[in-house]
């Protein structure tokens, strides 16, 4: 019966149309669909879709980007609702992430960052540039569950481990799991400033994040 | 007539410079630096919160005082790259933070004794009318490792340099290695021997020390190279034309605050334009559009009049490859059939992260098929061919003919040996050697042969002195690569 409308939501995430997303989740709820089955049984079976495309490379980041954004809109509809009935979607976990000192790159951390908020983790943005002590600081005041940090020169890539050695000051480690991500930054480099994981693009690190948090699995 | 690449019609760059005007003066240009500010205001432009934006008039009043052309000279003072004009030369990329290991084939972090082994071979090669200060030195405190690149081209190089500055209190410090090189600061802007990147940060924002750079090296006399790096469907439009639009307002901005500094200073318009991979992410240097963005926005310049620069060449290969070399040599040719007057960039692999001075030996051989081209085709007797003809009798036999051998050298390029035109059977014997492997041998062949140009033993001193004072406050207790 509601077949066609959850069709619908899966091709506008598909599409990456945000207008249609939003639009289709105000019809879903007016028809009575329940906001967490918009999501869960409409919008996510897109967002996959759209995953699995890129990653056999029939799709590329502009597809992923909107998609992400088809998805923030549907969520800025739905999730209110979903509060209403007391029934909250549950996030996956927060997340601080940003791009470290030094460092003015935006592009790939902000794709991480959209797609983390589409795969339902609370996302805090602090953007580029930021202090090795701003991330630890706002990851306690948040009470964040992941830290990711960001870093596109080697030159830079060195303060991922000064941001961790600031959260092991503020007693944050080893709860706080790390993430880290950048065109330089390997696995191996990530073992030895002793960071949680590495995730070579913004699909592995929603996959990456949702490993290290006990919703995620 | 010199053959010549054109990309874009007159009606076309009427409207990229019509949109580029306006944006600089609509949408406007955020301005970090105080002096650069104060500045734009002091000329008529209106600047609130961070953003300045810049009336046509005052930005076409700031091309009129740039120098149409102007020259670097080498150590001897000769003036020998020339910025203006259809002049086309050559330089390695710069910082690189990676080398790729000749022998392990690992792309591993540079240091102090990768920039010199690269210095010396793009010495040796003639394609090389300019060095660059071409890796990061790693070992190096990284508060001095711009200025500690230019020592050590300084120290290794007679040629001149394209630079850069990574803060804004080491341009000075450089600026006065420069002079102590020069025999003095007006001796410098007589005979400038280097030019300084200067990097805007796409879309239209002249970063704190961008902008001080400028108006620094403009009021030194320094020439300044604007290096306008939109990324095209990431920090740029998507389309071609769109980014174009974007480095010309991007660049205009530049030249408005350097003009107003120094009046007839010399600068460039230039840049590293190129496409955003839609599957990695990455910056494509070895995209055809990347070449094409460098080519169309040299024309926007070079219908202004003004002196050009590009970043072609790079190739995004990992190893010395046939990817290499094909996005390598396409756009070497490219970029000189642009009429570039420098075109950054040989040498690179890895996007802009890595440097190999296998690749510059490699490079260096398509830069002379394109300068080659470049040429193009003259008449070099009197008869085309009839002449010949009626010399070389019955049997057409022109190998004998004194005009074969008094003409082939001008009329051909003659490869160095890392290009292979033997036989199958010489190729063998010589060990069935691929380009690669050829560049490996005659880089150590152009090693062994390099010597060091000889420098004054009293600037040798002060060029010391300058750097050892500064690593001593950066807590370094001894010079590498010296």
């Amino acid at each position: 019966m509601h077949e066609e409308l959850f069709r619908a939501m899966r091709q506008s995430i598909i599409d990456g149309e945000p207008d249609q997303a939003r639009e289709i989740s105000q019809r879903a709820l007016a028809e009575g669909i329940s906001p967490l089955d918009a999501i869960n049984h409409g919008f996510i079976p897109g967002l996959s879709v759209v995953g699995e495309q890129f990653e056999q490379g029939e799709m590329f980041l502009p597809d992923l980007v909107l998609a992400g954004e088809a998805m923030k809109a549907a969520a800025a509809i739905l999730e209110p609702e979903i509060q209403k009935t007391g029934a909250a979607r549950e996030s996956l976990g927060r997340v601080v992430l940003g791009t470290v000192k030094g460092d003015i790159h935006e592009i790939g951390k902000t794709l991480v960052a959209t797609m983390l908020s589409a795969n339902g983790f609370e996302v805090h943005d602090l953007g580029v540039d930021v202090p090795f002590d701003t991330f630890a600081i706002r990851a306690k005041e948040l009470n964040a569950d992941i830290v990711g940090i960001s870093a596109l020169l080697t030159t830079t890539m060195a303060g991922q481990k000064n941001v961790i050695e600031a959260m092991e000051r503020l007693g944050l480690r080893p709860r706080v799991k790390v993430i880290v991500g950048g065109a330089p930054v390997t696995q191996s480099w990530a073992e030895e400033i002793g960071a949680d994981g590495y995730g070579r693009d913004a699909l592995a690190a929603v996959a990456l994040a949702k490993s290290l948090v006990p919703k995620g699995s | 007539m010199p053959p010549s690449l054109q990309l874009l019609n007159p009606e076309l760059i009427d409207r990229i410079l019509v949109e580029a005007f306006a944006l600089i003066a609509d949408r406007g240009v955020k301005i970090q630096a105080r002096c650069a500010a104060d500045l734009l205001e002091s000329g008529g432009a209106r600047v609130e919160n961070g953003i300045a934006r810049i009336p046509e008039s005052l930005a076409r009043h700031a091309l009129k005082s740039v120098p149409r052309e102007f020259f670097l000279h080498d150590r001897d003072g000769k003036p020998v790259v020339k910025y203006g004009g259809n002049a086309v030369q050559f330089d390695p990329g710069s910082s690189c933070v990676h080398v790729l290991d000749p022998e392990t084939l690992e792309h591993r972090m540079s240091q102090s004794a990768d920039l010199v082994r690269l210095v010396q071979v793009a010495e040796m090669l003639p394609q090389y009318a300019a060095q660059s200060t071409a890796v990061v030195c790693n070992e190096v405190s990284k508060e001095i490792g711009d200025l500690y690149r230019l020592f050590l081209v300084l120290w290794y190089s007679g040629k001149p340099i394209v630079t850069g500055a990574f803060a804004p209190h080491t341009a000075p410090i450089m600026i006065d290695l420069l002079a102590a090189d020069s025999g003095g600061h007006e001796a410098l802007r007589q005979k400038p021997r280097a030019i300084f990147d200067v990097c805007p940060s796409p879309p239209l924002n002249w970063s704190d020390f961008a902008a001080q750079n400028l108006f620094d090296l403009a009021r030194a006399w320094v020439p300044a190279e604007i290096v306008s790096v939109p990324l095209a469907g990431a920090a740029a439009p998507v389309t071609l034309a769109g980014a174009i639009v974007q480095h010309a307002a991007e660049c205009l901005s530049g030249i408005t605050i350097h003009q107003l500094a120094q009046p007839g200073a010399p600068v460039v318009w230039g840049g590293a334009p190129a496409i955003f991979d839609m599957r990695s992410g990455i910056t494509a240097m070895g995209a055809a559009e990347t070449a094409m963005l460098n080519v169309a926005c040299a024309q926007v310049a070079k219908s202004l009049g003004l002196p050009t620069h590009g970043y072609l060449i790079g190739s995004d290969a990992k190893r010395i490859d046939a990817q290499a070399g094909l996005e390598s040599g396409v756009a070497a040719l490219m970029g000189a059939l642009g009429g570039i007057n420098m075109i950054s960039g040989a040498g690179m692999l890895d996007s802009l992260a890595c440097h190999s001075a296998e690749k510059l030996v490699i490079d260096a051989e398509a830069i002379a098929m394109a300068q080659r081209v470049v040429q193009g085709v003259e008449p070099r007797s009197e008869s085309l061919a009839l002449e010949m003809f009626a010399k070389a009798g019955a049997a057409g036999d022109f190998l004998k003919l004194p005009e074969t051998r008094k003409l082939f050298r001008s009329e051909q390029h003659l490869p160095s040996k890392v290009i292979d035109r033997g036989s199958l059977n010489s190729w063998e014997q010589n060990g069935k050697k691929d380009a690669f492997a050829r560049a490996r041998e005659r880089v150590h062949d152009l090693l062994s042969s390099y010597k060091r140009p000889e420098l004054p033993a009293s600037v040798e001193q002060d060029l010391r002195a300058i750097v050892e004072q500064q690593a001593k406050k950066a807590g370094m207790d001894h010079l590498p690569g010296i």
